[in-house]
């Protein structure tokens, strides 16, 4: 979605500025957000492209108001809601009401580090062979789902170069609105800081974006 | 959640207000500004400008073939020959709406809109939601307004980017031969100037 | 002013979310969905065991080994794995070369991609608005926020995480470190220089 997400040359944020000797986390209820975040992915089936949807999918000027955390907690409270897992009365509450929504999985401590070790990998195994081919030059697609895709509105329209063919990966724009992996060829390809930002761009710079096949129509 | 409004956050709201306050008294201390023109400003706006003119404009287009073939050709001066013009009306263009063409306005940078024949602009149209999609998904935004199109008519979005100020003129509802130019105008809503609605029906003002 | 930091304004927008947050966690685990004792283990896991110092160590062996450097070039998820650093959010491992010519820059505008195996979660500058919305079109404005300057004509090349890729920058070994072991090699690696908004640090600012 053409969201606030999509910050890619936005200007107005001011300078980067980096907190020295940063923590980790910034309060006790960042931890806990995050740990249910990672922790209810098994019990509730969601996976990463629909949990990088909910986030993203607010009003701009909520998100771009909210802290990290705060998003990824809203994020979470919608998801759950959405599968009818928690309800509203019960956050308020503070306590579950009626019988729980059986789930099949859920993530015991003994799991945990096997869990994340083993990761989500997203290639997939294909007879297809990649329509591009290193050095291709290619225009990025002018689309504009309403749901979640992942190129960013910098480069679309624009013309770039396959820089390497990365692979056979998962779909986000199917897999995060729940239709399914759907996995397409996944290229890295590059756009000239000119190309992107005019005549006044950088001609030193390059920029790269991995882009599904779909998102791409031969120049 | 809309942040335009101003019942939201009590302390954030009264520290407009003595902000607002403190720097007019300032201003006025400093002899930059007096008080009685602000008065005057706020009064022109409030009270005198409003949609009123930019009906009068249509009633008369809709009575009168000359003035409305002069609207479309120079809209400035056809509508300041009837007194309106100046700020936000220097360069006016009349848009004609036909069974084939609904034309709507916004500014999707900030705010541009006709004042001199419509006032200030209300809140929506200054507003993400309207200047996100207006240009974006048009009939989805006139679905908003309770408002249905054939599919087959042709719509046209005005992104006031520019100086020209845009007035829509909607088509003339049946069932009002021989009205007065007074009695026409009581049927043009502001909506309808902007191009998210349409004129009231005859019926409406029975 | 960056809206990261829990010390802002809205005190009562903030107390909702904690009691909110732990209105969940009580009402998750009295449904049976999550075990609290897993939650603390994910916490421990980023807060304490998983962080640079991982990525520091995978950049001063390929400082130190040639022949490592080479496999971690050519396919890193395997190399860092040899290490035992691996799984979610690096399940798709890239290492990029910085040379005198090019200088690399990794961010993700979308969101907050990043390679947790060997750099542990962000930092929160890096989700933020203002490096994800400038990192792509004034990297050297960036870097310059990081006190660092390259060479005009060194190339900057940005990638943004667009995928499950993620990047991993290794900078350019610094002068006068030869025949160092591996532990000290990596005590020169930031994370800021595996990122590419750092350059690692000199012999001379270890004391």
């Amino acid at each position: 979605m053409n969201g606030a997400q999509d910050m890619g040359g936005m200007h107005g944020f001011g300078p980067v500025e980096a907190e020295p000797n940063e923590p980790v986390f910034h309060a006790d209820w960042e931890k806990r957000a995050f740990a249910l975040t990672l922790a209810m992915g098994m019990p509730a089936g969601w996976n990463i492209d629909q949990s990088r949807f909910a986030r993203e999918n607010r009003d701009p000027a909520e998100y771009l108001s909210m802290s990290y955390y705060q998003i990824w907690f809203a994020a979470l409270e919608t998801m759950l809601k959405e599968r009818d897992l928690v309800s509203e009365d019960e956050i308020v509450a503070g306590h579950a009401r009626g019988k729980p929504k059986p789930v099949t999985r859920v993530l015991s401590p003994a799991d945990v580090l096997k869990v994340l070790h083993r990761g989500g990998p997203t290639e997939r195994p294909t007879n297809t062979q990649a329509a591009f081919k290193p050095g291709d030059k290619v225009r990025a697609k002018n689309i504009n789902p309403l749901t979640h895709t992942r190129l960013p509105r910098y480069v679309r329209g624009h013309v770039g170069v396959i820089d390497h063919v990365i692979g056979f990966h998962v779909f986000p724009d199917s897999n995060g609105q729940g239709a399914g992996e759907n996995p397409q060829w996944l290229y890295n390809v590059t756009f000239s800081g000119p190309e992107l930002w005019g005549p006044d761009g950088d001609p030193t710079t390059q920029v790269s974006v991995d882009a599904w096949e779909p998102y791409l129509d031969p120049v | 959640m809309s942040h335009d409004h101003d019942h939201e956050h009590g302390s954030e709201l009264s520290d407009m207000q003595l902000r607002t306050r403190a720097l007019q008294t300032i201003l006025i201390e400093k002899g930059y500004v007096e008080q009685a023109a602000i008065d005057a400003l706020i009064e022109t706006y409030e009270k005198k400008i409003g949609p009123r003119n930019g009906a009068q404009v249509v009633a008369k287009a809709w009575s009168d073939p000359q003035f409305r073939k002069w609207l479309f050709e120079d809209g400035t001066a056809a509508v300041g020959s009837l007194g309106f013009g100046g700020r936000s009306g220097n360069h006016l263009v009349a848009l004609e709406n036909t069974p084939s063409v609904h034309n709507m306005v916004v500014c999707t940078l900030c705010s541009c809109y006709p004042w001199a024949v419509l006032g200030l602009p209300p809140l929506w149209y200054k507003s993400a939601p309207y200047r996100s999609r207006a240009v974006a998904d048009p009939r989805g935004v006139l679905g908003d307004f309770g408002l249905t199109l054939p599919k087959d008519t042709e719509i046209r979005i005005w992104d006031s980017t520019a100086e020209l100020r845009y007035m829509v003129v909607p088509m003339r509802p049946a069932g009002t031969e021989g009205w007065s130019e007074e009695k026409l105008a009581e049927l043009v809503t502001r909506d309808s100037m902007i191009g998210t609605g349409v004129p009231k029906s005859p019926k409406e003002i029975a | 002013m960056a809206h990261d930091h829990d010390h802002d304004h809205d005190h009562s927008e903030l107390s909702e979310t904690q009691l909110r947050v732990r209105a969940l966690e009580t009402v998750l685990t009295e449904k049976g969905y999550v075990d609290p004792a897993a939650l603390d283990l994910l916490i421990e896991t980023y807060e304490k065991k998983v962080g640079p110092r991982n990525g520091a160590r995978v950049v001063a062996r390929a400082w130190a080994e040639p022949a490592y450097r080479a496999r971690l070039l050519k396919d890193a998820t395997p190399a860092i794995a040899e290490l035992g650093y691996a799984g979610r959010q690096g399940e798709h491992i890239v290492a990029l070369e910085n040379t005198p010519k090019r200088h690399n820059m990794v961010v993700c505008t979308l969101c907050s991609c990043y390679p947790w195996p060997v750099l542990g979660l962000p930092p929160v500058w890096y989700k933020s608005a203002p490096y994800r919305s400038r990192a792509v079109s004034d990297p050297r404005g960036v870097l310059a926020d990081f006190g660092v300057t390259l060479p005009k004509d060194t190339e900057i090349r940005v990638w943004d995480s667009t995928s499950e890729i993620r990047y991993l920058v290794v900078p350019m070994r610094p002068a006068g470190t030869e025949g160092w072991t591996e532990e000290k090699l990596a005590e020169l690696v930031t994370r800021d220089s595996m990122i590419g908004t750092g350059l690692p640090k000199l012999p001379g600012d270890l004391k």
